[in-house]
């Protein structure tokens, strides 16, 4: 049946590995609306929830770099970063064996994408769910696109795979939900952690509310650079989001930059065209 | 350069606590199934976290390899600016440094902005 939640959230460590170092009122307001896009999230009652992330070589290395991929297990361990840095317990997160091998088995129709039966979740998904399904109780198939080991998915790839995991996730009986995670313009874990184009954000989250394909298409590895530092190349999460909701348009539910996480944390939802 | 054996040993270890537990009793035999230059080996084993930045590691495997040796965050950016200072540019790699004003500052003014709004 169609997809029955599609949004996009920060996944930034520091929301949980430096949170008293935040304002106090904004890591209220943040922490807020994450609850809320979970409640959100369960409102739908969806049978397992699709997290697209942008993984930093938790699992993925440049010994054999996948442009995609789905994980396809019935458990999922996680976070791999020390407890203690991310103040987020170790812990196994329910998955859906079958339910990923049917998804894969659409997506595969027009994306080559790789499938892995072991998958580390790192702060790019055990971030999310912290809050998001704190309860860990919500079968999850982690997905991933390239974002960070060169040569990157191209942005237009992106696009074909958000397009490719709706067409999949619409011809299963399963109810099934998709957020995207990822950060806007930063400069994690370098000397320039903390900066955040604030400007480029807002005109990047713009595009992505109106569904603007060519508009979203349009940057080039380039251009994200230099404005929105090696962290922006993660936009590819929000434009397979923006792909899977198939033109609808879209709300930013929150997006306030807050330097100590280093990035505009940001949460945003998609409407679902038929 | 073996900037990704670098990066090889430092996937391996972030993501496997038995490469962990390894690290910890037997240091130099872990580093010895790398193909590392003299450099690079000193810079793990210090660890020099400033050098590995300049070396061109990727901050998403150095943020987790300084965790690993209980450098608090703070350190951590500072370790990697002294890098810079005492090396050099970035050599290899995806970055190159664009001269940022702070989290604190940078911080300061968010503030005031919201408090214009």
């Amino acid at each position: 049946m169609p997809l029955v939640y599609c949004g996009a959230c920060s996944h930034a460590p520091g929301i949980t590995a430096r949170a008293e170092r935040a304002d106090t009122q904004t890591r209220q307001a943040l922490h807020k609306a994450l609850y809320k896009m979970g409640d959100d999230i369960r409102a739908t009652r969806p049978d397992a929830l699709v997290v697209v992330a942008a993984e930093h070589f938790a699992n993925f290395f440049m010994n054999n770099m996948p442009a995609f991929a789905i994980g396809m297990a019935d458990s999922y361990e996680g976070p791999i970063e020390d407890e203690a840095f991310l103040r987020i317990k170790r812990t196994t997160v329910p998955g859906d064996k079958a339910l990923s091998k049917k998804l894969i088995e659409g997506v595969m129709q027009t994306v080559d994408v790789a499938y892995a039966e072991e998958w580390k979740f790192d702060h790019g998904i055990a971030v999310p769910l912290h809050f998001l399904t704190p309860g860990y109780d919500l079968p999850i198939i982690p997905a991933n696109i390239n974002c960070q080991g060169p040569p990157l998915t191209p942005l237009k790839r992106a696009w074909a795979f958000g397009e490719a995991l709706r067409a999949a996730a619409d011809a299963l009986p399963q109810r099934i939900a998709l957020v995207a995670t990822g950060g806007i313009s930063h400069w994690p874990a370098t000397p320039d952690s903390g900066k955040i184009n604030e400007k480029w954000d807002r005109e990047f989250l713009a595009r992505w509310a109106a569904n603007d394909r060519d508009a979203l298409l349009s940057y080039t590895d380039a251009d994200i650079y230099r404005e929105g530092g090696q962290g922006g190349f993660e936009i590819r999460t929000f434009i397979a989001a923006a792909a899977a909701a198939r033109g609808a348009k879209g709300t930013i539910e929150f997006c306030e930059p807050v330097p100590i996480f280093a990035v505009s944390c940001t949460i945003a939802r998609m409407g679902i065209a038929a | 350069m073996s900037l990704y054996q670098v990066q090889k040993l430092i996937y391996q270890l972030n993501r496997d606590p038995r490469t962990q537990q390894r690290y910890e009793s037997e240091r130099a035999a872990v580093l010895a199934e790398y193909e590392l230059t003299e450099e690079e080996r000193a810079a793990l084993e210090t660890p020099d976290i400033g050098l590995l930045y300049v070396l061109g590691v990727n901050g998403q495997l150095l943020m987790h390899f300084a965790a690993l040796h209980k450098i608090e965050w703070t350190d951590y950016l500072e370790h990697m600016r002294v890098g810079l200072k005492t090396h050099g540019a970035v050599r290899e790699g995806v970055y190159a440094s664009t001269g940022y004003e702070g989290v604190d500052a940078h911080d300061a003014r968010l503030k005031q902005e919201r408090e214009k709004r």
